[in-house]
């Protein structure tokens, strides 16, 4: 670990043309990253009047901060005027069962697979795997079949199921991948001792899970709530997530758009994954590669 | 041990003692690929050859599906749509990732701050994304605009409105999302790589950039690979970016194959249609993605059971 963090590069003389070549690039790649959210705060608290005159790029001449209530509270959707507020507190609702069920069963079907050697699960495995790089187009249209037959679609049920569904096989991997690397003698000493299936879930691989739980909960909330397409199917317009609601105030804007309240409702949705990155910090870095990368 | 000299039956009941919770604890996953992965899986491709309207029907028809489909404009070009930004995107990502991570790895200050800063766009959601840069490169009020208030007035930037142009913007602003992912994976790979490596090309001589390309590049294969293939998968899903950049548009100039499922199945009424594109979709993914997956994951591997 130390010898890998030994600086690669030449060593820096006091004034060196390659560092600041290197400044340069990064400074200038930052610009690239930040410009579209500098434009969108910007834009989030100007007046229209000062939207219409162009200049995304400056600060506001007249701040102010009534995009952002509007979009939280009043901005349109068709005829319903009740702003993301309503979609926020739905993503909440889809996101608390969804993630606790998702890891939950993530987590046991991934501690079975590992230490246990059940007929077919390695069948059940190849196919959670390559499930998870296959267009959801592929199943949906059988699933809102299913589910309407069911009675389950357009509802709060329907949407967190699918949810538990489509999140299974990225958390069995990630738990996978985790216990697998444990060392087996604690499990094996525990099963000597008569510990049953459940008993050395609680009592000796829980305990040790703490990481492995932290990255699956921060993948799976910034990924429920950026969810689109499966809220749009399946949640139902009483239950429709916080993206599915700012696209259409946004997108189905009649006559000439607010763009100051698109903006604020815009960066009101991007709050909580946002908030969730800059909290985990490498955390993050360790979830989204965790997905990819083997454990 | 002594219980390997045990009655075999006893054995048996035994094993199935203990591996019975297991086998219990699996059932919700086995319903799930069965039912779901699977049965949702095979049942869209039975779909795709029926005649299926807006309800499904289980007539079969053959390939007539197929012959619609490749005779439908919306969606030959949604494949062309699709292949051009899937080879930029990809491309535009390893390239803009690498450089990003072999540049944050030359010992710079604040390197924390630049990995934020380029990472934390993957953390926001395609819609927000789409919805961003629908804004930003908005030809009335956008980009052009501020250039041209600059002094540049003959400044154009009108990719969004421009048939021709718009899948451009849709690559720029998916590699603005995703090329963090890459520089985050690469850098990884970059830290592990071993510092005699450095003293030694230093002691030959080779200049720092000749190491990166020759040397350091085909070390980091592995990450390259896994990086391109998370990439390709959002390829073959892109449909919120679309939807919330530019609905498809000017005309069908945008459209993607994800979409025109989506419509087909929903809005369309072209259960049929739908089922037979979704179906050339999922051999595309299984065709490119397949022998990574067996590669990486499948294939059975020295010391394991």
């Amino acid at each position: 670990m130390t010898s890998a963090a030994v600086p690669q590069g030449r060593r820096p003389k006091s004034f060196d043309q390659g560092r600041l070549i290197v400044y340069g690039v990064l400074l200038l790649a930052s610009l690239f990253f930040l410009i579209p959210l500098w434009v969108m705060l910007m834009t989030a608290f100007k007046s229209m009047a000062e939207i219409r005159e162009g200049q995304i790029l400056y600060w506001p001449q007249h701040f102010t901060v009534d995009a952002w209530f509007k979009a939280w509270s009043s901005a349109c959707t068709g005829l319903t005027c009740d702003g993301v507020r309503v979609g926020f507190w739905n993503s909440v609702r889809i996101l608390i069962p969804s993630v606790i069920l998702s890891i939950a069963l993530g987590g046991l079907t991934g501690y079975a697979m590992t230490f246990y050697r059940v007929p077919g699960a390695n069948f059940l495995f190849a196919i959670l795997l390559i499930g998870a790089f296959i267009p959801y187009q592929v199943f949906i249209y059988p699933m809102v079949r299913v589910f309407s037959m069911i009675g389950i679609y357009d509802s709060l049920t329907g949407i967190v199921v699918v949810h538990i569904i489509f999140g299974l096989s990225l958390m069995t991997l990630l738990f996978r991948n985790y216990f697998s690397a444990l060392p087996i003698e604690l499990f094996n000493a525990a099963r000597v001792d008569g510990a049953g299936f459940f008993t050395i879930l609680r009592h000796v691989i829980l305990p040790m899970s703490a990481p492995i739980i932290i990255v699956a909960t921060i993948l799976q909330v910034t990924g429920i709530w950026n969810d689109f397409i499966l809220g749009l199917t399946f949640a139902g317009r009483a239950n429709r997530p916080m993206t599915v609601l700012l696209n259409n105030i946004v997108n189905s804007t009649q006559g000439e758009a607010a763009y100051d309240v698109d903006m604020a409702a815009t960066i009101l949705t991007a709050l909580l994954p946002l908030a969730v990155y800059f909290a985990s910090g490498r955390w993050f870095v360790r979830g989204v590669a965790a997905g990819a990368v083997k454990g | 041990m002594e219980k390997t000299r045990r009655a075999t039956g006893s054995r048996l009941r035994s094993l199935w003692r203990r591996q019975a919770p297991a086998a219990i604890a699996l059932i919700p996953a086995a319903i799930i690929v069965l039912a779901i992965y699977l049965g949702a899986m095979l049942w869209t491709v039975r779909l795709s050859f029926s005649s299926s309207k807006m309800l499904p029907v289980f007539d079969f028809v053959g390939l007539q599906q197929y012959e619609r489909l490749f005779a439908t404009e919306r969606f030959v070009l949604s494949t062309w749509h699709i292949a051009l930004f899937g080879v930029l995107f990809i491309a535009g990502c390893l390239v803009i990732g690498f450089l990003l991570a072999v540049f944050i790895d030359q010992n710079v200050r604040f390197e924390d701050a630049f990995r934020t800063i380029f990472l934390y766009p993957y953390a926001m959601s395609f819609i927000v994304t789409g919805l961003a840069w629908q804004w930003f490169l908005n030809p009335t009020l956008g980009l052009q605009k501020a250039v041209r208030d600059l002094g540049f007035e003959s400044f154009t930037f009108d990719w969004l409105v421009r048939p021709n142009l718009v899948m451009f913007t849709l690559v720029i602003a998916a590699i603005w999302q995703a090329s963090g992912l890459v520089m985050a994976i690469l850098l990884a790979g970059l830290r592990g790589i071993d510092a005699e490596l450095w003293k030694a090309t230093k002691i030959e001589g080779i200049p720092t950039w000749r190491v990166y390309v020759s040397i350091v590049l085909p070390m980091l294969t592995p990450m390259l690979v896994t990086a391109s293939v998370l990439l390709a998968t959002a390829v073959a899903k892109l449909y919120d970016l679309v939807v919330a950049m530019t609905k498809g548009g000017p005309g069908i100039s945008s459209e993607v194959p994800a979409k025109f499922i989506m419509d087909n199945f929903f809005e369309r009424a072209n259960v049929g249609l739908g089922s037979a594109a979704a179906t050339m979709l999922l051999v595309t993914v299984a065709a490119l993605v397949g022998p990574w997956i067996y590669a990486e994951h499948l294939r059975p591997r020295k010391g394991r059971a």
